[in-house]
């Protein structure tokens, strides 16, 4: 007997699933409803503000046996509004861990919902698309009427809800960088860490003022939304191109994208995952990837760059470099945190591209 | 990068004979290889001495070798068929010592073929254990503290150093065979000086033990342009110190942070990359500290191995198939998932589902050994079970062991628990065996903390909590009471896995009613997909298993469908044999234009490959699960079910006939099923046709055995009715060891732990022929009568050896005309009589001319694969249309049916026995079964077919030397026939001092008389029977027992030739067969040559 109260989780589209309330009371939460496939690096899904405005649904069934540990959080505290699980493990085991997933959740508000058929949730997601949806302990018509009225994420600018209110310095390396803080990872941080003292700045810092700073580079983070509802950043980036280097992953990179002109568009449920086969246009290899996105760049309207890399599942853009500039940006994550390790060679090509801006 | 063009022939070697700790699992890849490589346009070469493999089957292959897999035979062999590129990687352990040894030898530089997938210096660098540690500390991972040596000396040196406890491997070894722990300076001398004597290069490597520590594997695949993915991970259950093979394992790896288990991917592609796998599949497996997750590396396979097997059935990721096409140059990315079709083979598997893997070991067949689990691997099979948890999918593999357990506990059998203190069972489940689960439960169940047993057993919380969870559910259920159960109660339950069966007992209610009012409740099993990615992308491939969530995915086509019931985990008495069977009928009722649908949980097998059959079900072959399936298919529309395949999978799927829904078993009925196995009706039916048994009856206590022994006469074999593989069978001389054997069946052992006897399980008590030529017929019966000879087939050991360990031969070499014909007319005129429509296999023993039949099965048997290899007619494929209503005339027309063939060859089956891994176990061959594999040798002669599968089975026979003969009295005559044409052939004789005596009687010389050991002082001087044994003087041993209890005079004997690595034969009748052999080896060449040249020969009928 689990003890834990009954609860649902409705979909916009009125599809209804049973489970049981977990983490934090909740009668109705609410959010835009994802899948991740990831079978490890929950607390780092959790934790990534790129989730800001969305309920995440893990397929693996077991969520939260190797507990929580500090050290393991990319950002703060979690920005997502909601976990649905299968399984939510009641008694971690890992030399590492500090608290179960569940008192985590608790103790930042997050509700989360287990026992559920998340199997049929992700097949009906990859059928009908990521969509609103709103889950707790209230009756069925209130959570559907909940969810008819989430707004979801489209247009809407979770950036702001999620970027850091002042500058803050990171990391020790030799070069200097300045990071545009759309959800900035920690992940990415420690990277660029090792290589750049990195002063990590609000989303909305001018470009005069980081210009001021004379960096050897600018990096435009990872963040939650959609890139077309952040137009401000796009134009600061357009200021950027050209006069530093510039490297972008996910937010960051179709961010660099929209500032060159070219448009985005939603995938029908994005990609989340640890998992993803990306090759690398340049001698072809095959990186298995992180990734975190519901938006993607339009190939065709990309006029100012070359694509570097593409996923092979599905085609879309999954890198880009300007011809004129030296700026570049991938859509995946790199910097891992969850994931895998094979691409953190971009890192790498950005120190690269700042030691050649100095000399030039 | 596309495939090359550079190779037109590739030569692919299996691994031969199952046995422990090399299984089907390589039949599973070589037969995934040798397709993909045909479809690629490959000449494709297959070299395998075991006929009970999809691999050897003609089709697959353009040659097919059923030959010994020996370093001359595989050099013959390339230099008939020069391939361009031999790919070692696919058939285990004994590929790659094989290409090894003609790459050492220069057979492959001589001959122009380039090794692909792994090279000779990889493989070096990942088997020799001191060039691996060297390797992995060059790339800074970490490997236990440890040293090697080459002498006992160095052993003891070596060991002081690093300290204990210490593990011991010998290297170049298969399943840890000679693998220990030593905490003393006493057990590390005798594990190393066994070790050194295991390892082909005498080297043993001693490191510091790690036990208890947790462990893990990742399955590694990597390309020729380096693209590096992993296709699973694996958590083992069991904490180190316990065999993997050994180990209950679950995928994907359960209590690894993302920063632990990308730093162990990290390090696998480092550790690949270095050994310099070019392309295929590998594993690697490490140790973790559970304290500050310290990872070290263990040890790496550079070839796909039982993991990788697992790991493909685990996923959906075809690991055999794909290795193959990266050896001839494709990159992953150029491969297609075939599960998505959309995607490419380069990504990483995700699931959304456990896996778990228990192993069924085969303890009961080995009296006297310490039923516990350690390093060296012990277990004959393997489950694996899906479920959405762990608690679900370890309750779920826990009933396809067949043990006769419902679940983790909750059933009859748990109550043997029940006696034990607090104490006592934390203690024992601090030891890894085959009960430890069960342990683990029942402590758990009696409040015993998660923590305590965490500390005792070195199992991980995580694992404790779950298997508390189920005891928590259980706790809950039995408050509530049937009456009680709704269906959110219900629906937790079977979520925890728990079967209905358990629930039955909990509730103190038959099953039945658990299920009726499950259903009436609203709660039934779901269907759901195995599909690589966690259901991101839609899934082509019709791959299911059972779970208790909201949605079926199953989408059958229009075809009628046909079930066929798969034969579980491989045990003694059931193996390979019946999988080749189940998966002919299905290839064969494809063709014939039906759906199939296939249950099965060994994860081994071709059977439970999901291109096998339209469907696959992993799923536990219980009533209830199988009935689960049964209303899936019916419910979720399409063709109609046609019915169920009980009579191809062996005992395992007939045992559910009559639990089946009415009219749903195909071909034979269970009525003529079951009156097959009833004693008294059968009887009734051999009296009625006129034809003779051996005396006997049936006693359920030891009274009415000792009555219908001393009506019918000693000696008597004894056996317990409805078992497999003769278990627990005997032969008694007397009424004192009746009485004897009669108590052990009744009490101890695991038929006691199954309920012992009962009126109705009683024990058949059958006068024993003594010296009795025994042979097996297979046959087919079709719905018009028409009989079908497949084979007869003569045993080289004398009845009353078990007819599963005995070698046996096609065509008959002794047996008149007449008394083949008399064996075809009887088994024909029982076919009829039992009404059989599909196969049927007759036992009968030959004495003085004389037809007794001993029994009948009417199902599939162990000898359909070798009788279709020998005689080249598809008898599972036919038997399984007839099973569908054909008649043998129709398959006759179609063309499925064809004439056998004489290709003037004699084939010989030779079993192949597990005795290295139980060193304490007497070798001497009785009526209990107890070989894990079979061989087969085919030549022109039944001395050189012999031979051949002498060497096929390890035993080669020696062409020069000393053979020692210990016989008992009434084998003496026999044995003196065998010496003469030892002494013929230039042996020379070493003999114990009765045998000694009696040959020189007879004129034979024996060179020198030794002692048997405490038959007497030996002289001054002298060797006993085991110095000389030790001492590598004799070649050859034969010794027959005196009596044939399991301590029998001579056992030290036998041992001492086991231990030792000296052919043993335990028959006389094997001794003359040895003779014929090694007089036509001596004097013909060797000559290698293709089943298909076989089958070619020519149509012409057998003798007879």
């Amino acid at each position: 007997m689990s003890g834990r109260l009954p609860s649902l989780l409705v979909l916009a589209d009125g599809t209804v699933f049973e489970g049981e309330a977990a983490g934090a009371p909740a009668e109705v939460a609410t959010g835009e409803l994802v899948f991740n496939t990831v079978m490890s690096g929950y607390q780092e899904v959790i934790t990534d503000p790129s989730y800001a405005g969305q309920v995440i649904a893990f397929t693996y069934p077991h969520i939260g046996n190797y507990g929580v540990a500090a050290s393991d959080d990319e950002s703060r505290r979690p920005f997502c509004r909601g976990v649905v699980v299968r399984d939510l493990s009641n008694r971690p085991s890992s030399w590492r861990s500090s608290r179960t997933l569940e008192s985590f959740l608790r103790s930042h508000g997050i509700p989360a919902l287990t026992g559920v058929d998340t199997r049929r949730l992700t097949r009906h997601i990859r059928e009908a698309g990521a969509m609103p949806c709103a889950f707790g302990t209230a009756p069925e018509d209130r959570l559907l009427a909940a969810a008819r009225v989430e707004p979801g994420t489209d247009g809407v600018d979770l950036v702001a809800t999620v970027t850091t209110d002042r500058p803050y310095t990171a990391g020790h390396g030799p070069l200097s960088v300045v990071a545009y803080d759309f959800g900035i990872k920690r992940a990415i941080l420690a990277q660029l860490g090792t290589m750049a003292t990195v002063e990590v700045v609000p989303a909305s810092t001018p470009a005069d003022e980081v210009l001021a700073r004379r960096p050897d580079g600018v990096f435009l983070s990872n963040g939650p939304g959609d890139p077309a509802a952040v137009g401000y950043a796009a134009e600061t980036i357009s200021q950027l191109l050209g006069r530093v280097p510039v490297f972008g992953i996910c937010l960051g990179h179709q961010l660099l994208a929209t500032a060159l002109g070219a448009r985005t568009f939603k995938l029908p449920f994005g990609h989340h995952g640890g998992n993803h086969p990306v090759r690398r246009l340049d001698g072809g290899a095959v990186e298995i990837t992180s990734q975190n996105h519901n938006y993607a760049v339009d190939e065709g309207s990309l006029a100012a760059a070359d694509v570097t890399h593409v996923n092979l599942n599905d085609g879309v853009v999954e890198g880009i470099r300007c011809r004129d500039v030296p700026a570049f940006g991938v859509q995946y994550h790199p910097e891992a945190g969850p994931g895998p390790h094979d691409a953190r060679y971009l890192f790498e090509e950005f120190r690269r591209l700042m030691l050649q801006g100095a000399l030039t | 990068m596309p495939k090359r063009d550079d190779i037109e022939s590739v030569l692919v070697i299996g691994s031969g004979p199952i046995v422990i700790g090399q299984a089907c699992e390589f039949d599973y890849s070589g037969t995934q290889a040798c397709r993909v490589l045909r479809a690629e346009g490959y000449r494709v070469i297959l070299a395998n001495s075991n006929p009970a493999t999809i691999m050897t089957d003609p089709e697959l292959a353009h040659r097919t070798y059923v030959e010994p897999l020996d370093a001359d035979v595989l050099a013959a062999i390339v230099e008939r068929e020069r391939p361009d590129a031999l790919l070692p990687t696919l058939g285990g352990q004994t590929a790659l010592n094989l290409a090894t040894q003609l790459h050492e030898r220069g057979v492959l530089d001589a001959f122009g073929v380039e090794m692909i997938g792994a090279n000779a210096e990889a493989i070096r660098t990942a088997e020799n254990r001191e060039r691996f540690k060297e390797a992995m500390t060059g790339i800074g991972l970490e490997v236990p503290a440890s040293g090697f040596a080459h002498s006992l000396e160095e052993a003891m040196k070596v060991g002081e150093e690093i300290g204990f406890p210490l593990i011991i491997r010998p290297s170049y070894i298969l399943g840890g065979q000679g693998t220990g722990i030593a905490h003393d300076a006493d057990t590390l001398r005798a594990l190393a000086s066994t070790g050194l004597a295991a390892s082909p290069i005498s080297e043993v490597l001693i490191e510091s033990s790690i036990a208890g520590w947790k462990e893990y594997e990742l399955e590694v695949m990597r390309d020729r342009a380096d693209n590096c993915v992993v296709v699973c991970s694996i958590e083992n259950f069991d904490p180190m110190g316990v065999h993997t093979g050994d180990s209950i394992t679950v995928a994907p790896a359960q209590t690894l942070s993302d920063v632990e288990y990308q730093a162990m991917r990290d390090s696998a592609f480092a550790c690949i990359r270095r050994i310099g796998v070019d392309t295929g599949g590998s594993n690697i497996q490490f140790a973790v500290d559970p304290a500050d997750g310290r990872q070290v590396v263990i040890e790496m396979n550079p070839r796909v191995s039982r993991s990788s097997a697992l790991a493909s059935k685990a996923t959906g990721f075809p690991i055999a198939k794909i290795a193959a096409r990266l050896a001839v140059g494709y990159t992953l990315d150029e491969i297609a998932n075939d599960i998505t079709r959309k995607t490419p083979a380069s990504f990483e598997p995700t699931i959304d589902y456990v896996v778990t893997k228990v192993p069924r070991w085969a303890f009961e067949k080995f009296p006297g050994t310490a039923e516990i689990l350690g390093t060296r691997m012990q277990s004959v099979g393997e489950v694996m079970a899906i479920g959405r948890t762990f608690p679900e999918s370890l309750q779920k593999g826990m009933r396809s062991l067949e043990h006769g357990r419902l679940g983790l506990n909750c059933d009859p059998a748990e109550q043997l628990l029940d006696s034990l203190s607090d104490d006592e069972l934390v203690r024992r489940a601090a030891v890894g065996t085959p009960d430890r689960p069960f342990q683990l439960e029942a402590a758990l169940r009696r409040g015993i903390s998660v923590e305590r047993l965490a500390e005792a057993t070195a199992v991980d919380p995580w694992f404790l909590d779950q298997i508390a969870q189920v005891t928590a559910e259980r706790a809950a259920l039995a408050e509530r009471g049937l009456a009680g159960m709704d269906r959110a109660a219900f629906r937790r339950a079977k979520r925890l896995g728990f079967s209905d069966g358990q629930l039955a007992y909990l509730f103190g209610v038959p099953e039945g009613e658990v299920r009726t009012s499950r259903l009436a409740a609203g709660v039934t099993a779901t269907f759901k997909t195995v599909d690589t990615c966690g259901a991101e992308f839609e899934a082509a491939t019709p791959y299911h298993y059972s779970t208790y969530e909201e949605e079926d995915e199953v989408r059958p086509g229009d075809r009628p469908k046909v079930v066929i019931l798969g034969s579980g985990p491989n045990r003694i008495g059931q193996g390979i044999e019946f999988d080749y069977c189940c998966v002919h009928a299905s290839f064969a009722l494809r063709e014939a234009g039906y759906e199939t649908v296939m249950v099965n949980c060994n994860p081994e097998t071709v059977s439970t490959d999901y291109d096998t059959s339209d469907r696959l079900y992993f799923e536990p072959l219980t009533t209830e699960d199988v009935q689960n399936v049964l209303d899936v298919e019916t419910r979720s529309g399409g063709g109609p079910v046609v019915g169920v395949i009980v009579g191809l999978g062996g005992q395992t799927p007939l045992k559910l006939a009559s639990r089946l829904p009415e009219g749903m078993v195909l071909g034979t009925s269970p009525e003529a099923i079951d009156l097959a196995e009833d004693r008294e009706r059968w009887a009734d039916l051999c009296r009625r046709l006129g034809i003779p048994q051996p005396p006997g009856g049936t006693a359920v206590t030891v009274d009415e055995a000792v009555a219908v022994a001393d009506r019918v006469g000693y000696p008597v074999l004894v056996r317990p009715s409805y078992v497999l593989g003769g278990r627990a069978m005997e032969i008694v001389y007397d009424a004192d060891g009746l009485r004897r054997a009669m108590a052990e069946l009744a009490a101890v052992g695991s038929l006691g732990r199954e309920g012992g006897l009962s009126a109705e399980r009683p024990v058949l008590v059958d006068r024993f022929l003594e010296d009795a030529i025994e042979v097996d017929v297979d046959a087919l019966r079709d719905r018009d009568g028409e009989v079908l000879i497949g084979g007869v087939m003569e045993h080289v050991e004398e009845a009353g050896v078990h007819s599963g360990d005995s070698a046996c031969v096609i065509p008959p070499p002794t047996l008149p005309h007449d008394v083949i014909e008399l064996l075809e007319a009887h088994t024909r005129a029982i076919a009829g009589a039992l009404g059989v429509q599909g196969p049927i296999n007759v036992q009968y023993a030959v004495k003085d001319h004389e037809v007794y039949v001993i029994e009948a099965n009417p199902r599939a048997s162990r000898t359909v694969p070798f009788v279709a290899k020998a005689t080249g007619v598809p008898l599972a494929k036919v038997a399984a249309r007839l099973m569908l209503g054909s008649t043998l005339a129709e398959l006759r027309t179609d063309g499925l049916l064809v004439d056998p063939v004489d290709g003037g060859h004699v084939s010989v089956k030779e079993a192949v026995l597990p005795f290295n891994r139980f060193p304490d176990v007497d070798t001497v061959l009785g009526p209990e079964m107890r070989s894990t594999g079979e061989v087969m040798g085919i030549d022109t002669t039944f001395g050189l077919a012999f031979a051949k599968s002498q060497i096929a089975a390890g035993n080669r026979l020696p062409d020069s030397g000393s053979v020692f003969m210990s016989l008992a009295d009434r084998d003496k005559p026999g044995g003196a026939v065998a010496a003469r044409r030892f002494v013929e052939l230039g042996f020379s004789l070493v003999a114990t001092a009765g045998t000694a005596h009696f040959l020189e009687a007879e004129g034979i010389p024996v060179e020198a008389v030794v002692a048997k050991v405490g038959e007497a002082e030996p002289a001054p001087g002298s060797l006993d029977a085991i110095d000389l044994i030790g001492s590598g003087k004799v070649q050859l041993v034969v010794n027959t027992p005196q009596g044939r209890g399991p301590r029998a005079d001579g056992a030290y004997i036998r041992t001492a030739a086991s231990v030792h690595n000296v052919p043993c034969l335990t028959t006389v009748a094997a001794a003359r067969a040895a003779a014929a052999g090694m007089a036509d080896w001596g004097s013909h060449a060797l000559q290698v040559r293709s089943l298909q040249e076989f089958h070619e020969g020519g149509q012409l009928r057998l003798p007879v």
